[in-house]
């Protein structure tokens, strides 16, 4: 770092003002003497800071792997024990951060039957903070067609949550994981 | 050749070290969100269709700094919330008619909560507005005093905006539920229409001081005109321009320190309740945070499903999907902005703090809280990095 400066500092920067021409002299012209050291630790840094330049240039290019992987955010998906498929999206189709929103959560029996009368809790949080839901979202209506209005859902940090469903129905109980990722 | 390397070399100092303060497209985006001109306007509040009636709001804000909204006259709501010092006093707990056991809140953007006071135990800003004008501590009125005393020096202005003010006759001149032995009987000798129409008047008197608060909004500081530069990828120009002192306190905001986690939005605040390990004040009484207040805005007959409410019940979605019995309601408080923190000094629900430079270092040491479980973690912060969040926050005050 201290090196990179000096190098900065005392050669080759168009923006030093009066020092710019001789100093520029000293590294790229005159070949003699005292300079040729001056001139092999210059290139020397030189290179060195070129080559922290490149990797930043990599390192700032590539993706970041660490981030890409992420939990599993399908929003239809078969239930834990295989139960029912089950589907979670927003009512009006986006998902807006500190607002109260209603979500549909559809069930359907694996043959595509639509789920009716089922008894539903909701739980989550997110994980990564240790923290449960702000609301305490509850099924509300029943839509037809195995929708069912999930009303007082609330996200109030970006980041990673989870939304854990119990479902009971006369076909038998099971359980759905989805995560929602803002 | 030379020349080549010696631009090559140049090019590579200018790339590696002494550019623009470079941010990633995801601290762009949180940036951006955390700006002001991303505050969405003020939504209208339909449980008080008083809301946004000029009159009202002028009437509100007589009342507000009114000293005989009080028992004994000499304290208004503006004693506590200081209408030049960010409508809060700089006291670490507020003083009225007696001592108070919680920190003045200060009011910017508090129309846009959806729960008021540290433990969030009011459901709306007219709710909220009753809770002081009864309190022995605070204004220590009562509300038959106060329907009399709006009918004696307000009538006029009243009736025009609320209509006609009820027959005063046989009501008591101090009654109520909230207050000593005496108004108590005073208040259960009442009539149920009596009542009704005491309860009515002091709901309005809550109606007006909230439309008036509606206008108390957060002003653009230092932070808003770099964000927006940076977003819009202007030249940022005179004090829009960040030091890297204070830049590097903005990225371990968002990243290593992870304030902006609860700190979030145009407000700097999740509108959420969190136990973040703050210690109780020794002297004061028990004090649980949101746990205890959950109980009382249900029991709060002007919370929203009560009958002072104005519009339908479709407003009262965050009552009714409170979260009412999670462990992690012990000792939380709800999550202060930020805006303006930096010139109003002490911090946290009973001013536990009393500089930034503590409440930084409270986050960093993270003790574990005395009752629950603090959602912080310890932070390693060099002292240099301590200093620049610090000097970040202070651009939210500039
Ligand atoms: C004695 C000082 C005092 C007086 C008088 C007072 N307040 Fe407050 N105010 C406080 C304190 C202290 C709190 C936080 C109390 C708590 O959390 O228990 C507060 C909280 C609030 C809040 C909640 C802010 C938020 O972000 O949740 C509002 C709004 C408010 N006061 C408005 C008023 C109004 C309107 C009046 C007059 C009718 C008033 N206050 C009178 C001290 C006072
Ligand atoms: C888990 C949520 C959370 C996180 C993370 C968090 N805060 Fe807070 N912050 C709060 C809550 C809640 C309070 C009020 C606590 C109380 O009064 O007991 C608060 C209070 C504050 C206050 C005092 C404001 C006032 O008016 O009293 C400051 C300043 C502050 N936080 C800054 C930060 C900084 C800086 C960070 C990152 C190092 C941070 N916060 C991280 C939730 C959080
Ligand atoms: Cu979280």
């Amino acid at each position: 770092m201290l090196g990179k400066q000096a190098f900065f500092r005392h050669s080759v920067f168009p923006q030093a003002g009066g020092m710019r021409s001789t100093r520029q002299n000293v590294v790229c012209r005159k070949g003699t003497g005292l300079a040729s050291l001056w001139r092999y630790l210059l290139a020397g840094l030189g290179l060195a800071a070129l080559l922290v330049g490149v990797l930043a240039v990599v390192y700032l290019t590539t993706p970041h792997s660490a981030q890409t992987v992420g939990p599993d955010v399908s929003r239809t998906k078969a239930t834990d024990n295989g139960l029912f498929v089950a589907s979670f999206a927003p009512e009006r189709g986006v998902v807006r951060q500190g607002e109260l929103e209603s979500w549909l959560l559809t069930l359907k029996t694996k043959a595509g039957a639509s789920v009716e009368g089922a008894a539903i809790t909701i739980s989550g949080g997110m994980p990564q903070h240790n923290h449960g839901l702000p609301t305490s979202p509850q099924a509300t209506d029943y839509l037809g067609d195995g929708r069912y209005r999930i009303e007082g859902v609330k996200f109030t940090m970006s980041g990673w949550w989870q939304l854990h469903f119990a479902i009971s129905a006369t076909a038998g109980s099971d359980t759905v994981l989805f995560n929602v990722v803002l | 050749m030379r020349r080549l390397f010696c631009f090559l070399a140049m090019m590579a100092v200018i790339l590696a070290g002494c550019g623009k303060p470079d941010f990633s497209d995801a601290e762009k985006k949180t940036i951006a969100s955390l700006a002001l001109n991303t505050l969405p306007s003020l939504k209208p509040d339909t449980t008080n269709r008083f809301a946004d009636v000029p009159a009202a709001a002028a009437l509100g804000s007589t009342l507000f700094f009114d000293v005989g909204m009080s028992r004994e006259g000499t304290v208004s709501c503006s004693t506590c919330h200081k209408i030049d010092r960010q409508f809060q006093d700089d006291l670490p707990q507020a003083v009225g008619v007696g001592h108070t056991n919680r920190r003045t809140m200060p009011l910017a953007g508090v129309a846009r909560d959806p729960w008021f006071f540290w433990d969030g135990r009011r459901d709306s800003l007219w709710a909220q507005a009753l809770t002081p004008l009864e309190n022995p501590l605070e204004q220590a009125g009562n509300r038959a005093a106060y329907a009399h005393y709006i009918k004696a020096r307000f009538g006029e202005r009243y009736e025009r905006i609320f209509g006609p003010l009820p027959d005063f006759s046989g009501i008591p001149l101090n009654a109520s539920p909230q207050g000593n032995d005496a108004e108590k009987a005073a208040w259960n000798a009442m009539s149920d229409a009596q009542r009704d129409a005491i309860n009515r008047v002091f709901a309005n008197i809550g109606k007006a001081i909230a439309a008036f608060e509606r206008s108390i909004e957060p002003a653009q500081t230092r932070f808003d005109r770099f964000a927006l530069d940076l977003v819009t990828g202007a030249e940022p120009k005179g004090d829009a321009v960040f030091s890297r002192e204070e830049i590097l306190g903005l990225k371990l905001f968002l990243g290593k320190a992870n304030c902006v986690t609860c700190h979030n939005g145009p407000r700097f605040t999740d509108n959420g309740f969190h136990n973040t390990g703050v210690p109780p004040v020794p002297d004061l009484p028990p004090d649980r945070g949101r746990v205890d207040a959950v109980r009382q805005v249900e029991a709060d007959p002007f919370n929203c499903f009560g009958a002072y409410r104005d519009g339908d019940a479709g407003a009262c979605g965050e009552l009714r999907f409170m979260v009412k019995s999670e462990p992690e309601l012990v000792r939380a408080y709800k999550t202060p902005s930020l805006r303006g923190a930096a010139g109003r000094p002490p911090y946290m629900h009973a001013g536990q703090f009393s500089s930034l430079d503590e409440v930084v270092a409270h986050y960093a040491k993270a003790a574990p809280s005395v009752e629950g479980t603090s959602e912080i973690h310890p932070l390693e912060l060099s002292d240099r990095e301590r200093a620049a969040l610090v000097a970040f926050l202070k651009t939210l005050s500039d």
